[in-house]
């Protein structure tokens, strides 16, 4: 018996380890296309991207195969010149169905969040999955306030989904009639990402304005 | 090979796909059945990858059958299944994201489907390897037709497209509760209807030619 077992896992074994290792470059090469469509998609005046973390302390380092403890992932996207154009940064936040997890633009101009992407979501059909096409919600993507308080450690206005038809303000997401814990989702990702990210980022965006 | 074995290999096959059809006439694998229909490319990949797991593991309990313990052969086949299906994980993964994020926990959840343990206990465990992967490979076919045939109505009825082309134009109003769970529920059961009928009317038929 043990045997036989020891040489069916043996079998298994060599399967499983020939499947990982055949498919291992094909997977990640499918990642990084998929991730690179998703900065594309946000950052359109962008040509080509990199990734970096923005660190504690302020340094920028680029990305490599560890993140350091506290490191918050982006991507600067760059035009056929070599300059910054904008920055993008993946978001998550728990949604109706399932997390909702997007990828959003940054705009260092504006000092705005500018499109949005959804990378994964598993919202119902007809109604959450609105926020990729309902223009009247993807309009509070044209530019988001997302600017920094006098002190830099936080965004000046908290990032927030509001009732469909208050927004009031720049930096209000108006949610979609029926959707509103989506559209809450969306917010709340976005909202997220940038308080970690944007007051270690913008401080340094010298450092990343050229291609290296 | 003689025309005797053709006709076996033949009726071996087609077993899958008519006679014992796993979706419409045994009834089994519901869960991938009623979750991943919502189109028809997640069908079809969702056949095509169970029906891979299902041959591989076919052939290679069949081939172990004689060495196999009778007190862990579930366990054994268990292990087998689990093998083939992380390595399709891993193709899919390869082949397209979209897909595998689509497909979700239902590519793993394949080691659980009712029809390949079925299959691998009460026949690839009692058979040579090559009816073995023939009855797996009609096994296999028939669940992708099943998927297929409610995968293709969900998505004409639910999105307005088939293969992700657009069939009506803008002014369609999508049937959206039939890409929703109920619409799965919905239409397997106007399919199993109409198996039914037909398995009844082929039965009075014959009765009243017996008369």
């Amino acid at each position: 018996m043990l045997k036989t077992l020891g040489l069916v896992s043996g079998i298994c074994g060599l399967v499983i380890v020939g499947s990982y290792q055949g498919t291992y470059e094909a997977v990640a090469a499918n990642k990084r296309i998929a991730m690179e469509r998703a900065v594309f998609k946000v950052v359109p005046a962008a040509k080509s991207i990199e990734e970096y973390y923005a660190l504690d302390g302020g340094s920028i380092a680029k990305a490599g195969a560890e993140a350091p403890a506290g490191a918050v992932k982006f991507f600067a996207g760059y035009d056929e010149a070599g300059k910054l154009v904008g920055v993008a940064a993946a978001g998550g936040a728990k949604g109706y169905a399932d997390t909702v997890r997007i990828m959003f633009g940054y705009d260092p101009a504006c000092q705005c969040v500018k499109n949005i992407g959804v990378v994964s979501m598993r919202e119902t059909p007809g109604i959450g999955d609105k926020i990729v096409k309902d223009k009247e919600f993807l309009a509070n993507f044209e530019q988001l306030d997302a600017k920094l308080n006098a002190e830099m450690n936080a965004l000046a206005h908290e990032i927030k989904t509001v009732k469909h038809g208050s927004k009031a303000d720049a930096w209000q997401v108006d949610a979609i009639a029926g959707a509103t814990i989506t559209s809450r989702a969306v917010g709340k990702a976005i909202n997220d990402t940038a308080q970690a990210l944007l007051p270690k980022l913008v401080p340094n965006l010298d450092k990343i304005k050229d291609k290296s | 090979m003689s025309s005797a074995t053709t006709t076996r290999g033949w009726d071996e096959f087609m077993e899958g796909i008519w006679k014992q059809n796993p979706v419409f006439v045994m009834v089994l694998g519901m869960c991938p059945t009623l979750a991943v229909t919502v189109s028809a490319i997640n069908a079809i990949s969702m056949g095509i990858a169970t029906t891979f797991v299902l041959i591989a593991s076919c052939g290679l309990v069949s081939l172990m059958r004689r060495i196999v313990p009778k007190e862990v052969r579930i366990a054994t086949y268990i292990v087998i299944i689990a093998t083939f299906v992380t390595a399709v994980d891993y193709f899919i993964q390869a082949i397209s994201l979209a897909l595998y994020d689509a497909l979700g926990a239902f590519i793993q959840l394949i080691v659980v489907n009712c029809i390949i343990l079925g299959r691998a206990e009460a026949h690839a465990s009692k058979t040579p390897p090559l009816p073995a992967m023939v009855n797996a490979a009609g096994m296999g076919a028939g669940f992708t037709i099943g998927l297929l045939a409610l995968g293709v109505v969900r998505e004409i009825l639910g999105n307005g497209t088939l293969f992700g082309l657009s069939l009506f134009g803008a002014g369609f109003q999508p049937w959206v509760i039939m890409v929703l769970p109920p619409g799965g529920f919905f239409v397997l059961g106007t399919w199993l209807l109409f198996f039914a009928w037909r398995a009844r009317r082929k039965q009075s038929a014959e009765v009243t030619q017996h008369a």
